[in-house]
């Protein structure tokens, strides 16, 4: 056996895989919270993500270079449209940003639209053709441990990496991102200076369903080849904790990712090693983790204290300043 | 999340409290609206033929899952079709698709029975209480549970006389589909993914394993437990932890073809279970073990409408063709297919199920003796078997 199929290396290439559409959905939520808008529509975007990329990926005929990018930018659109009709509802008319993202994904989550359209548009269990497969970067891929674990990903993968920095830079050291966390922090202050807090919020909760869009993709033009109804099982839901897990900061929700990426696959490879562990256990541990997040910062002068935007999900009214 | 309460009901941006409370009241009432019409929509019915008034009888299937699923229900529904051509003006049938086994299977069978169908068949484990309650609740209409245990298990006085199960000796077809496996193994390791650690699938894993080692006594079956009958993203885990642990051919006893995804970017040959992959997977197929409901069904109904009600507790075989392999792919060679339709043939020559058991003794992963030389297994014997073969690696308990 080589150094690659030892037990480390196998989690941690697993890891980032499975990590991937949850560094995608984290991010997105982060860029909406960081304007002062939480949507608990995530897992709800995702899925109609995914089944609009699945849709265009299983019906189009093409080069798959075409394909894939043009069933990619199906889903972001899709989530997009999501994410626009939560933001008219929690920014335009004010609605509890709670309740509007929570029926935003019943709406179109797995007892909903999703499921719907895949049916009405047949994705059956016949597996679609075009997908994102593992890229054998530089051809580094047999390189001992960093090779499975950094160079054998997705071109998906790559992206998210790239996101992430650009978000760093973005949200830290420019001026768009100074006034992002202004809006976030006070909306008040950051009107009176000039900034168009309304704007600002449309924007990057809109950008932030895209990104739930590509996360939905990542299940149904990566991670699975056939459509299932509620296919990212929780996914969403994860994320959202991921944000408040990372402190709101892009490069830390990135490790947490990893970590639950990691914690999914974790049961089935001590399974097939024969090392006997509880598997429902294993396989609750994410979520149980989540819950020990959420209470710990659910004090809100703690979550303040980890970077928690001030104004998070409160609308903002001109007049009352 | 991070909000208190407080926050939520007073959000001190918004004009007043009263306010918020009633948008989030409307906004409750338009999603529970919303909700009901997409339930309403996803469990639809949908009626084929139409009623002749020459007498046919009008019968109704509920599946658990889409028609078009590629798997399980759409062999159901595949079954269906071919009793509603076979039987013709004698048959109205209806089915109710995506029904949830719960509360709603009784609620399903009600509306059938008011419909006028005097025939119901349950097509999931799921459904098998709601059946026998309905059974009891309506003497005059039949119903019929595929792979209900209770008749095997409980006996005939364990149920109500109107209620009928069938099912197919699935590990018969498991135990050809291993020589291939056996044979295509390399490194002597076969990984499986299976569902759920329950007699059906052990017996069935049991029968692949010695299928396996009939042609390779060396090969070992490694089992990895998903606990989903069907989860694509679950599915494709435990496929690449069975890869990752050595597994050089893999059989995944799921309803969705995700494993072949796995097996095809390791260029290793997999078998899948109930549906014909050959297609998709042309360069790692192998084949798989399926079902032909449709003889059984038309033979029911027809039993039926000429007044020759029984309850035959029915184990499709080999014999009957009720249970049958996929096609070949082109890594099974012309001696394993040929291998594999002698055994085959001297199943279906047999007229029963099992003739391999007790071919010589059989040893549980202790090295018991669970099955001795020469000794027959009952339907009863495979509908409590709980443990696994000697050459399986995993816990038959989960």
């Amino acid at each position: 056996m080589s150094v690659n199929d030892n037990l480390f290396v196998i989690i941690l290439a697993s890891a980032i895989f499975y990590g991937t559409p949850l560094v995608f959905a984290a991010l997105g939520e982060l860029l909406s919270e960081r304007s002062g808008v939480i949507n608990l529509g995530v897992e709800g975007m995702m899925l109609l993500g995914a089944v609009c990329s699945a849709v265009v990926a299983a019906n189009l005929d093409g080069p798959a270079a075409l394909v894939l990018p043009l069933a990619l930018l199906a889903g972001m659109a899709a989530a997009a449209l999501g994410a626009a009709i939560h933001a008219f509802l929690v920014i335009t008319l004010r609605v509890n940003q709670i309740i509007s993202g929570l029926a935003l994904t019943i709406f179109a989550g797995a007892a909903g639209l999703s499921s719907y359209l895949a049916n009405v548009w047949g994705l059956g269990r016949n597996p679609s053709l075009n997908q994102f497969g593992r890229m054998d970067l530089f051809g580094l891929k047999d390189v001992p441990v960093v090779g499975p674990i950094l160079f054998d990903q997705t071109l998906l993968t790559y992206l998210s990496w790239l996101l992430v920095g650009l978000a760093m830079v973005y949200l830290f050291r420019t001026r768009m991102g100074l006034h992002l966390r202004a809006v976030g922090e006070s909306p008040q202050t950051a009107d009176s200076v000039g900034i168009p807090v309304t704007r600002y919020r449309y924007g990057h909760v809109i950008v932030g369903g895209m990104f739930a869009g590509i996360a939905g993709a990542c299940y149904s033009l990566t991670i699975v080849p056939t459509w299932a109804n509620g296919l990212t099982s929780g996914a969403g839901w994860i994320a959202l904790a991921l944000v408040i897990f990372g402190f709101w900061r892009p490069d830390l929700t990135l490790v947490g990712a990893y970590l639950f990426g990691a914690l999914s696959s974790l049961s089935f490879t001590l399974q097939a090693r024969g090392i006997d562990v509880p598997s429902a256990l294993l396989n609750a541990l994410p979520y149980l983790a989540t819950i020990v997040v959420l209470v710990l910062v659910s004090n809100s002068r703690l979550s303040r204290r980890l970077g928690s935007p001030a104004a998070l999900g409160r609308p903002y009214e001109r007049e009352e300043r | 999340m991070v909000i208190t309460n407080e926050e939520i009901m007073v959000s001190p941006g918004s004009s007043s409290p009263r306010r918020t409370v009633r948008r989030a009241g409307i906004a409750t009432i338009a999603l529970v609206a919303v909700l009901g019409l997409f339930t309403a929509a996803c469990s639809s019915s949908k009626s084929s033929d139409s009623a002749k008034p020459s007498g046919p009888t009008k019968a109704a299937w509920i599946y658990v899952g889409p028609v078009n699923d590629g798997g399980w229900t759409q062999a159901h529904d595949n079954g269906r079709k071919e009793a509603a051509t076979a039987l013709g003006d004698n048959l109205i049938s209806t089915y109710k698709e995506n029904v949830p086994e719960g509360p709603e299977t009784a609620q399903v069978i009600d509306d059938l029975v008011k419909d006028g169908n005097t025939v119901i068949f349950g097509t999931s484990y799921g459904f098998k209480d709601a059946m026998q309650a309905a059974a009891k609740k309506y003497p005059d209409v039949k119903f019929v549970q595929a792979t209900g245990d209770d008749i095997t298990v409980n006996g005939v006085s364990s149920v109500p006389s109107n209620y009928d199960e069938y099912w197919g000796a699935g590990e018969d077809t498991l135990y050809l589909t291993g020589i291939a496996a056996g044979k295509a193994t390399k490194n002597n390791v076969i990984g499986v993914e299976a569902p759920f650690p329950i007699p059906e699938i052990i017996r069935q894993i049991n029968g692949f394993a010695l299928g396996a080692q009939s042609v390779n006594p060396d090969a070992t079956v490694k089992v990895v437990w998903t606990k989903a009958w069907f989860d694509p993203a679950v599915e494709r885990q435990a496929a690449e932890s069975l890869v990752a642990a050595g597994a050089d051919v893999i059989f995944s006893h799921q309803d969705s073809p995700t494993a072949g995804e796995v097996a095809k970017a390791n260029n290793l040959p997999w078998l899948g279970y109930d549906s014909d992959q050959s297609a998709a997977y042309p360069s790692v197929w192998l084949t798989a073990a399926t079902y032909d409901w449709g003889p059984y069904y038309t033979a029911k109904i027809n039993s039926i409408r000429d007044g020759k009600w029984s309850q035959q507790n029915y184990y499709g075989t080999i014999g009957d063709q009720f249970t049958s392999i996929a096609p070949f792919g082109s890594l099974v060679s012309a001696e394993t297919q040929s291998a594999i339709r002698a055994e085959q043939a001297k199943a279906a020559a047999t007229k029963s199920f099992g003739w391999y058991w007790g071919l010589e003794d059989r040893m549980d992963q202790d090295g018991k003796v669970v099955i001795t030389k020469g000794q027959t297994l009952s339907q009863k014997d495979l509908y409590t078997m709980s443990y696994f073969v000697m050459g399986i690696d995993g816990n038959p308990k989960g």
